[in-house]
């Protein structure tokens, strides 16, 4: 048997989908592999909720094709291969964490064990309590094993880490990484760029149901090829931000912060306007400016 | 060639769970479970036992077997769906359980066995307080025959729960039950027979499903109006299938 590539899970092509007199989606691709981070990013409106409800069947798309597994989302055999955590959605609450998982892992044909669900998403004494008694944070474990006790080959996170703390996320990082490394697929959506840029192997950036940007972090990061200057000068922000080159000036806690195209022309200008400036520090972009950047472009 | 072949699954664990799962919820939530258990019971006890005792006493509580059976049922197929669809459509988890590979049906179906084992359990006490507290005789097949029409009773009423939870939600359906729930008992004649109630209330009885619905019970302990049976299943299977279908589209067009 050839190494094949690794195959295509889930995928829109095309996809259009109205929502009201507005277009939620219009006319996406999106494609997420075996063994692959893909972040879906935008802001609020993007787009990135009706893209998930599409692939996972609770929309119908007006136009384009939707598939799970080569199959129609629609189909229970289909769903079988997926696990999901959905931000918004609540869990019985007078249930127990032990009841929900043996609940869940019904739904599947090959379930993971007790033991290693609670491994994995970190649930140690929490079986017995009551699902309403939970911390947020606790929570959010709880739903992360939900997410994965089926042994699904492609889950759906949707805002996984909103409301851990560092700790938490961090041992949540870790645990998605495994499952990646093993060859399950991954779609997550999440306001932390922080956490695209450690964690995926791709990002999607969906603007007015748009998508406005698509490849490696680093390939997006590219899209926006900025500088940013900090330092302590006596020069203020405004008369710097009139000069050629930076896109903005800003004052940070003290620091001028700037915001260039090319860093060197500025950085010349500023040493020799300021003799006294110190404390001077160049950064390229990172995924966030390249965020606000494409969503403001396309805007 | 089936690129991902995804092994077959039996469903019926899922079903079994997911109504085991519904019972457990709805006892662990006493403001559920305590009134729609203990108020038929306490009417009863006060109205067919108590002050019903002396002359006609055995017949009146053998009226009321039937309509407090009725009435309770009617209670706990209403909260029992109205109120927790619209909850559970309001958080999400309904949305949540669609996108999981749950076997088609199961929460609805899960939810139904839920009423009906409540409405077993309404009917079995309120068969012992009759039989030992209040002197009811009955033959044995109306004995079952009422606990059968108890236990499928709860059908339409689950629909119109269901049509409920579908339109109102989670904070508004417990009002919306009861505003609809205690008016439709009283004007069915379930709390006192309809010829105690002016003319052109109980004239008006027909129009609501409980009168049918208590007809038949009647019908079982010899105690009802005349009118024919076919009509009274006609009416409860007319309301069934038009709330269902109602509720159905409004829930698929909230999507």
């Amino acid at each position: 048997m050839t190494m094949n590539p690794p195959a295509v899970l889930a995928e829109l092509r095309g996809a259009r989908k109205r929502d009201g007199a507005q277009l939620a989606l219009d006319g996406s691709d999106l494609a997420v592999h075996g063994g692959e981070l893909l972040a879906l990013l935008g802001p609020n409106g993007a787009g990135k909720t009706t893209a998930i409800g599409l692939l996972l069947g609770l929309l119908d798309a007006d136009e384009g094709e939707v598939r799970l597994f080569a199959r129609s989302p629609q189909e229970l055999a289909a769903r079988r291969g997926v696990g999901l955590m959905l931000q918004a959605a609540e869990l019985a609450d007078t249930l127990k964490v032990g009841e929900l998982l043996d609940l869940t892992r019904s739904y599947y044909p090959q379930p993971r064990s007790v033991a290693d669900c609670v491994a994995l998403a970190g649930l140690d004494g929490l079986l017995g309590r009551r699902y309403g008694k939970l911390s947020g944070g606790q929570q959010r474990r709880v739903q992360f094993a939900l997410a994965l006790c089926g042994r699904p080959r492609l889950l759906f996170l949707d805002e996984p880490t909103t409301g851990l703390d560092i700790e938490a996320r961090q041992g949540l990082w870790k645990a998605i990484r495994e499952l990646v490394a093993d060859g399950c697929g991954v779609l997550l959506t999440t306001h932390y760029l922080e956490e695209a840029e450690a964690l995926a192997d791709r990002v999607v950036v969906l603007n007015r149901g748009h998508v406005v940007a698509a490849g490696s972090v680093g390939e997006v990061r590219a899209r926006v090829d900025q500088r940013r200057i900090r330092c302590q000068s006596r020069l203020t922000a405004d008369e710097v931000s009139r000069w050629p080159g930076v896109r903005s000036a800003g004052a940070d806690h003290g620091r001028l912060e700037i915001v260039a195209d090319v860093a060197e022309p500025v950085v010349r200008r500023l040493l020799a306007e300021d003799a006294g400036l110190a404390d001077l520090e160049v950064q390229r972009a990172g995924l966030a400016e390249a965020f606000i950047e494409l969503t403001r472009e396309a805007a | 060639m089936d690129t991902f072949p995804i092994p077959a699954h039996s469903n019926l664990r899922s079903y079994l769970l997911e109504a085991k799962y519904e019972f457990i919820r709805l006892w662990r939530t006493p403001s559920f479970a305590l009134p729609s258990l203990l108020f038929p019971i306490l009417f009863y006890v006060l109205f067919g036992v108590i002050l019903s005792g002396g002359r006609g006493g055995a017949e009146i509580a053998r009226y009321l077997l039937a309509t407090y059976g009725v009435f309770g049922i009617m209670g706990s197929a209403l909260f029992g769906f109205g109120v927790t669809i619209a909850i559970e459509r309001e958080n999400g988890q309904l949305e949540y359980k669609r996108a999981l590979p749950m076997p088609p049906g199961a929460v609805l179906i899960a939810k139904m066995a839920m009423a009906m084992l409540f409405a077993s359990i309404t009917s079995l006490l309120l068969a012992a307080i009759g039989a030992f507290a209040a002197g009811v005789e009955l033959a044995p097949w109306q004995w079952l025959a009422l606990f059968a029409v108890n236990v499928l009773g709860v059908l339409p009423f689950c629909a119109v729960g269901l049509l409920i939870g579908a339109l109102v939600g989670g904070s508004a359906a417990p009002a919306v039950v009861n505003l609809i729930y205690l008016p439709m008992a009283f004007l069915s004649g379930l709390w006192m027979p309809l010829s105690v109630l002016p003319a052109f209330l109980s004239s008006a009885a027909p129009v609501w499903p409980s009168y049918h619905l208590a007809q038949i019970a009647l019908k079982v302990v010899g105690r009802d109006a005349g009118g024919p049976l076919w009509l009274h299943f006609g009416v409860l299977a007319m309301v069934t299938v038009t709330c269902f279908l109602l509720a159905r589209r409004r829930l698929a067009a909230s999507r």
